[in-house]
């Protein structure tokens, strides 16, 4: 009987593989079945295991019953390993990978239509909720792609402060990489002490604009505020904290026997793989290929900070791991570099002087909070009906950016982030689109992970360092 | 290397046409501070720019021309700085071997395709555009590529450049542009029994009036643009 039964099972299954039909599902996160045997054999179609932290060997005991070779787990959307809601279709001949299938798409947003109903001043705060770990570069990418339409350049103090929380930025999502990786292959510590130091960071970023997160910081045209009075005081702090700190991780990591064995060998892509499927960022530099944007085509005044492009040359994950590592002590020379140049530019403007472009009111912090200054409001208010009514207009209606597109791209941690514009010549988006890396490193993973251990498809997401608020968009 | 994208300056810009002009109720003409002086704005395309293109977009045009001569005179617009090439479809899958295995041209990354929808463009709403990128000579190039809405196809350059699989699920997905060729054309972001192509212009935003007291402001797509 049983043999009769595998045969047909047999056959099903070749019948819908052919198909693309998912032939037997086992849940992470469900209750273990409690599969009477006949339940079993009339099921032979797809035969759908439920665990939910039970008792798994109900579900082995099963399996071998029905003798199925192959297995299709589905990991995610809700799978803290997942770097958010990504889903993993996982194709098993026991604890080998054979095909892996990503699923996107659970935290789409609607962020691209939605601003195509919001001025060009507006999108700064949209955008920056893709990529939630590294919101500046989605602000940055955003602004330069304006400035570009407007053919205009931001003045050289807002450049800075946009280099500065750049890097700053960059740090913190390496640290979230590291730590998040780290984690995921039970180096608990690394994610502990790396929200530590993004503790730092992003409490710089709380005094400088008001938030830790989705800070909309980065305006077309310049920066929405100056350093505060205490700002550079901090930033020195967070400075010196990095250089106290930073080391730790290659103290930790580098040649920790575990995670070398985790890390070393593990979702290798060389450099005609990342060539053919067109990554960057530091999967590309760990393949020993120096491409970096700030370099090969600077913006923001890349091309007057002393810092050198990192690569390893190994090209897996580990290899990944040392050049974010070693990226953060770049990214912390830049920062210096940005001290000491914001000593030099003190009291220079941080946006365009045009009045048609510039956000009215000249942001500052008064003792109820960020508003308009008071010397502005006493302007527009007591004085100048014609100040009054451009302030108005243009909060209202926003400023025309002439019709055209451009697309502009930087190098965000996770490889090149692009951003194409279309403009008909009116005070909103016509289009607006964003090239997010981890949307185009998430097809590396079949590439990465088939022919591997299931234990190591964990290790290759987390090599990519996707964040599926910028994939999904 | 003597150019790279960041250095170029272009010699000569597109001159936008109007294909359309906007008209309301609330602008601002010159001199009007009443926010009700009328709008009227024409809606602008690009036209095609001519020699010299500034750069090395010359050299990539000649190119480009030499490996598929069937293309026309005038495909090159200049904006911004950046070149934009206008392929009619049929020419794409050869404009695009040539792109990538070319070595003067070499452009072996095709970073990002969307889509753009122009309701207001008879025989060509749908524009696909691609960006492409050379990392040998520092380049970039960008495709654009036209459709009628009756016949919204375009051939998929997934056997070129495999990196475009995604993304020309997403512009299927989003605009209902179908790339005949492509591996597995299935929606990306939206849900697979979704209806509709979201980021088509007659797409609504969709949204709920806004209510404050004694007022009411409406949802943002029905809200007056400028």
């Amino acid at each position: 009987m049983s043999e009769v039964t595998s045969e047909l099972a047999g056959e099903v299954v070749d019948e819908t593989l052919d198909e693309g039909l998912i032939e037997a599902e086992v849940l992470d996160e469900a209750e273990a079945a409690d599969l009477a045997p006949a339940d079993v054999l009339d099921e032979a179609v797809a035969q759908e295991y439920v665990a939910n932290g039970g008792d798994w060997d109900d579900i082995v005991a099963a399996q071998q019953a029905r003798g199925d070779e192959t297995f299709v787990v589905n990991m995610g959307p809700q799978h803290p390993s997942t770097h958010g809601v990504l889903r993993l279709e996982l194709e098993m001949d026991g604890e080998t990978v054979t095909s892996i299938r990503p699923g996107i798409g659970f935290l789409h947003t609607g962020i691209e239509k939605s601003m195509e109903f919001k001025t060009w001043a507006q999108g700064s705060a949209l955008c920056t909720r893709m990529d939630y770990v590294a919101p500046m570069f989605n602000e940055a990418v955003y602004c330069l792609a304006v400035e570009k339409l407007l053919e205009i350049e931001a003045p050289e103090r807002a450049n800075v402060l946009r280099v500065l929380v750049m890097e700053l930025n960059r740090i913190a999502s390496h640290l979230v990489a590291l730590g998040t990786g780290g984690m995921e292959i039970g180096a608990l510590t690394l994610m502990t002490i790396g929200f530590r130091e993004r503790e730092m960071i992003l409490d710089f970023f709380e005094a400088l604009c008001g938030t830790r997160m989705n800070h909309a910081y980065i305006r077309p045209g310049g920066v929405s505020i100056d350093l505060p009075e205490s700002g550079l005081a901090q930033l020195r702090t967070v400075i010196e904290w990095m250089h106290k700190h930073l080391p730790e991780y290659a103290g930790f990591c580098n040649e920790n026997p575990i995670f070398k064995g985790r890390m070393q060998n593990i979702s290798v892509l060389d450099l005609p793989a990342c060539m053919a499927l067109g990554v960057t960022g530091p999967r590309l530099r760990g393949c020993g290929y120096p491409w970096d944007l700030r370099k090969d085509q600077p913006y923001c005044g890349y091309e007057s900070y002393d810092f050198d492009v990192i690569t390893w040359d190994t090209g897996d994950a580990y290899g990944a791991f040392r050049v974010r590592l070693q990226e953060m002590w770049e990214s912390l020379k830049i920062v210096e570099q940005c001290y000491d140049k914001l000593e030099q530019t003190n009291g220079q403007p941080v946006m365009v002087e045009d009045p048609r472009l510039m956000w009215p009111g000249h942001l500052t912090v008064g003792p109820d909070g960020q508003g308009n200054s008071f010397a502005h409001v006493k302007e527009v208010m007591g004085q100048s009906m014609e100040a009054l009514i451009q302030h108005f207009k243009t909060v209202t209606e926003g400023f025309h950016v002439p019709a055209g597109q451009a697309y502009q791209a930087i190098e965000s941690p996770k490889g090149e982030l692009g951003c194409y514009l279309v403009s008909d010549g009116g005070t909103r988006p016509y289009r607006a689109h964003f090239r997010d890396p981890g949307f185009h490193h998430m097809q590396a993973v079949p590439a990465m992970c088939e022919g591997g251990m299931m234990s190591d498809v964990v290790v290759a997401v987390g090599s990519i360092d996707p964040v599926l608020g910028g994939v999904d968009r | 290397m003597s150019a790279t994208a960041g250095e170029v300056v272009a010699a000569a810009a597109a001159q936008p046409t109007a294909v359309a002009v906007k008209e309301g109720m609330w602008g601002s003409g010159p001199g009007d501070v009443s926010g009700y002086g009328g709008l009227r704005r024409p809606l602008l395309r690009h036209q095609r720019s001519t020699r010299p293109y500034g750069g090395y977009f010359d050299a990539v045009a000649g190119r480009l021309r030499a490996l598929v001569p069937a293309l026309p005179e005038d495909f090159v617009a200049v904006d911004r700085g950046q070149m934009i090439a206008y392929i009619p479809r049929d020419l794409l899958l050869d404009v695009v071997r040539a792109t990538r295995d070319d070595a003067l041209l070499r452009f072996e990354i095709c970073t990002s395709v969307t889509g753009v929808h122009y309701p207001d463009e008879p025989g060509a709403e749908f524009h696909v555009v691609y960006e492409l990128l050379s990392i040998t000579h520092n380049r970039r190039l960008r495709l654009e590529v036209t459709a009628p809405d009756g016949d919204a196809k375009i051939p998929s350059i997934t056997a070129t450049y495999p990196m475009a699989n995604w993304h020309e699920r997403e512009t299927w997905d989003m605009f209902g542009v179908e790339f005949p060729g492509h591996p597995a054309l299935t929606r990306i972001l939206m849900p697979d029994d979704w209806i509709g192509h979201p980021q088509r212009k007659d797409y609504p935003l969709g949204g709920v009036p806004v209510e404050f007291k004694g007022a009411e402001v409406p949802p943002p797509d029905e809200r007056r643009s400028y």
